[in-house]
C-alpha cells in the first residue's frame, strides 16, 4: 500500500542507507583498527597522518607472539580450562535440565527461581571467599581452582538454556521408553541426548565463551606466568613491553579468533546462547 | 504391571528428579551459597582470611566504608557508568534494530549488516579495553582526526585526565554492549503481528505514530527485562575499567568493583572488602528480585 518512487520516498531510502553506513562505521572501525594495527610496525601505528592500510605490511607481531613459548602457554591454558569447564558444565546441566523438564516435584518452582537469581550474583562478591577457600585448600594457582570457580558461573546459564531446549521436545518420545519398561535414565541417553544436539551445541558454545572471556578470577586465583590465561596475558603484555601496540593487537586478534570462528560458523547457536535468560 | 512393581516405579519417579538435580545443587550450594554466607561472615571479622582466629568486629567495617568518601565517589561513578550505558545500549540497539527491520533495504545487505553490527559483542572485555586504549592514545587516531577537523585544539589524554576518563570508559562500554539490545529487539520486532501495521495503514497512521503506538508498546516487555539485566551486569563491570584506567586518575573512574578489588588485593583489607562486596551483593539482589517479579508477572 505504500507509495514507492515518489521523490520524498527516495530521499528517505537514501537517508536510511547513509545512517546504516554511519552505524557500520561506528560498529566496525575499532575492530578494523585493531586488525590493521596488528599488521603494522610499532612506529607506523602512531604515524601522522594515520595510515588506513598498513604501508609496510608485516607479520612481525604475530611472529613475536607465536614464537614465544610463554605466550603460547597462555593460549593453551585458555583452551584447556575452557574445554574442561565446557564438558563438565554440559554434562551436569544436561542432567539438571532433564530433571526440570521431565519431572514434577516439590520445590521445583523455588529451585528454578534460585537458579535464575544466581545468574546475577556479582563475581566480585564471590571472589573474596573463593580466594580464602582456594588458599586454605592449597589449590591456589592451579587449573582446579579456575575450573571449579568457572563452573559456578557457567552452570546456571547452561541449566536454563538446556531446560528451555528440552521443553521444546515432545514428551511422548521418552514416555514411549517408559511404556516399554525402560527407566528415565535410558530414555535420557537413548532418546533425549541424540535429538538434543542443537541445544547441547548452543550450551557448549556459550559456556566456552564465558570461560574464554573470564578475567577477574584468572587474575586473582593464579599467580605464576605458566598458569595465566589469554586475557591476563594481554594485560601482562601491556606492562611488560612498554606498549608494543602491534603485539598487543596481534594477541587480541588471536585471542578473538575462536569466538569469531564459532560465530561465523554457528551463528544460530551463538545467538541462542547470548540471548539466553534475557528473552523468554 | 503388578501393584508392587507399579509402586516401585512410582517411588523411582519421585526420587529421580532430585538425583538428576543433585550434582548441580551440590555445586551451587558449596560454591555459591556457602561462599555467600562466608563473605557475610568475613565482613563482621577483624583480619578475615589473614588470621586463623579472627575476632568479631561488629559493624566496624561497614561504618568504615560509609565514612569513606572514595566509596561514595565509586557509587556515583558506578551509577553514572551504568545508567549511561543502559540508556545508550537501548537507544543504539533500538535504532539499529529498526533500521535493519526496514523493508527499504535489500535482504542480502540486511543479513550482512546484521552480522557486522553484532561484532563488538564478540570481543572480550580486556580486548575491548586495549582497542580503545590504542584508539584514544594521545597520539592515536581519534585525536589526530579530531584535531584535523578542528574539533579539539590539543592532544586530549582521554583515559588519563580526570575530566574525560569516566566518559571515555563509558563510551567504550556503550560501544561494546549495544548488540544485546539490538539482537533481542530485532527478534521482538519480527514477532509483532503484521496486521497491527496494516490496520494502522488503513486508518492513515504516519510512520512515527506506528512507532509510538504499536512498535514500542509491543517491545516494552523485552525493553524492560533486558534493561534490568543490562543494569545488573553493567554495575558489576570490572576488566574494562581495570585495564583502561585502573580506577584512576585520582579515583575519577573508581567503581564499586574496582574499589572492592583494591581493598582486598592492594591493601589486603579483606574484611572491609568483604563488607563492600556484601553491599554490592545487596544492591544486585534487590534488582534481581525486581527482575524475577517482573518475569513472573509477564
Amino acid at each position: 500500500m505504500r507509495k514507492r518512487h515518489t521523490p520524498k520516498d527516495k530521499l528517505i531510502t537514501v537517508a536510511l542507507h547513509v545512517a546504516l553506513a554511519a552505524g557500520l562505521f561506528f560498529a566496525t572501525f575499532p575492530i578494523y583498527w585493531m586488525l590493521t594495527s596488528s599488521f603494522k610496525s610499532n612506529t607506523e601505528i602512531f604515524a601522522l597522518p594515520p595510515t588506513i592500510l598498513p604501508k609496510a605490511f608485516t607479520l612481525e607481531a604475530y611472529a613475536a607472539i607465536l614464537g614465544d613459548p610463554v605466550k603460547l602457554r597462555f593460549f593453551f591454558n585458555s583452551y584447556f580450562v575452557a574445554f574442561a569447564v565446557t564438558v563438565l558444565t554440559v554434562l551436569i546441566a544436561l542432567l539438571a535440565a532433564y530433571g526440570f523438564s521431565r519431572f514434577n516435584f516439590r520445590g521445583k518452582g523455588s529451585l528454578n527461581t534460585l537458579i535464575i537469581s544466581t545468574q546475577t550474583i556479582p563475581p566480585i562478591t564471590l571472589l573474596i571467599p573463593f580466594f580464602g577457600l582456594v588458599v586454605s585448600y592449597g589449590i591456589f594457582d592451579t587449573y582446579i581452582a579456575l575450573i571449579l570457580t568457572y563452573l559456578v558461573f557457567t552452570l546456571p546459564y547452561a541449566i536454563l538454556l538446556m531446560t528451555g531446549y528440552l521443553n521444546t521436545l515432545p514428551r511422548d518420545l521418552d514416555e514411549a521408553v517408559a511404556v516399554d519398561g525402560g527407566t528415565s535414565w535410558t530414555a535420557l541417553w537413548r532418546v533425549i541426548v541424540p535429538i538434543s544436539l542443537p541445544g547441547i551445541v548452543a550450551t557448549s558454545v556459550y559456556t566456552f565463551l564465558l570461560c574464554w572471556n573470564e578475567f577477574l578470577f584468572a587474575l586473582t586465583l593464579t599467580k605464576s606466568t605458566s598458569m595465566r590465561t589469554v586475557p591476563i596475558g594481554i594485560q601482562l603484555l601491556m606492562g611488560q613491553h612498554a606498549f608494543e601496540w602491534n603485539q598487543m593487537m596481534a594477541m587480541s586478534v588471536l585471542g578473538s579468533l575462536p569466538l569469531l570462528l564459532i560465530y561465523l560458523i554457528a551463528q544460530r547457536f551463538f545467538l541462542a546462547g547470548m540471548t539466553a535468560g534475557s528473552v523468554k | 504391571m503388578t501393584r508392587q512393581k507399579r509402586s516401585r516405579h512410582r517411588l523411582k519417579r519421585a526420587v529421580a528428579p532430585y538425583l538428576y538435580l543433585s550434582p548441580s545443587l551440590v555445586i551451587i550450594g558449596l560454591l555459591m551459597l556457602l561462599p555467600m554466607v562466608t563473605v557475610i561472615g568475613y565482613s563482621f571479622q577483624n583480619s578475615a582470611v589473614l588470621r586463623r582466629d579472627p575476632s568479631f568486629a561488629g559493624l566496624k567495617h561497614y561504618q568504615a566504608i560509609f565514612a569513606d568518601p572514595v566509596f561514595w565517589a565509586s557509587l556515583w561513578h558506578t551509577l553514572y557508568f551504568t545508567c549511561m550505558s543502559v540508556v545508550f545500549h537501548m537507544t543504539i540497539g533500538m535504532v539499529f534494530a529498526l533500521m535493519l527491520n526496514s523493508d527499504r533495504i535489500n535482504p542480502t545487505l540486511r543479513n550482512i549488516l546484521r552480522v557486522l553490527y553484532i561484532l563488538p559483542w564478540l570481543f572480550t572485555a580486556v580486548i575491548i579495553a586495549v582497542i580503545w586504549r590504542l584508539l584514544l592514545e594521545p597520539n592515536g587516531v581519534v585525536n589526530s582526526v579530531l584535531m584535523q577537523m578542528g574539533i579539539i585544539g590539543y592532544k586530549v589524554e582521554w583515559f588519563s585526565s580526570p575530566e574525560t576518563a569516566l566518559h571515555a570508559v563509558t563510551f567504550a562500554n556503550i560501544w561494546a554492549g549495544y548488540p544485546l539490545f539490538m539482537v533481542s529487539l530485532l527478534a521482538g520486532l519480527q514477532g509483532i503481528p503484521k496486521d497491527f501495521y496494516e490496520a494502522a495503514d488503513i486508518d492513515g497512521a504516519k510512520a512515527y505514530q506506528k512507532l509510538i503506538f504499536i512498535t514500542i508498546p509491543q517491545l516494552m516487555p523485552i525493553i524492560i527485562s533486558i534493561s534490568l539485566l543490562d543494569f545488573i551486569w553493567t554495575m558489576q563491570v570490572f576488566p574494562l575499567i581495570w585495564i583502561t584506567t585502573g580506577g584512576g586518575p585520582i579515583y575519577s573512574t573508581e567503581v564499586l568493583s574496582t574499589y572492592t578489588y583494591k581493598l582486598a588485593f592492594s591493601s589486603y583489607n579483606l574484611s572491609q572488602a568483604a563488607a563492600s562486596a556484601v553491599i554490592i551483593l545487596l544492591i544486585s539482589l534487590g534488582l534481581t528480585l525486581f527482575y524475577i517479579r517482573y518475569q513472573k508477572a509477564r
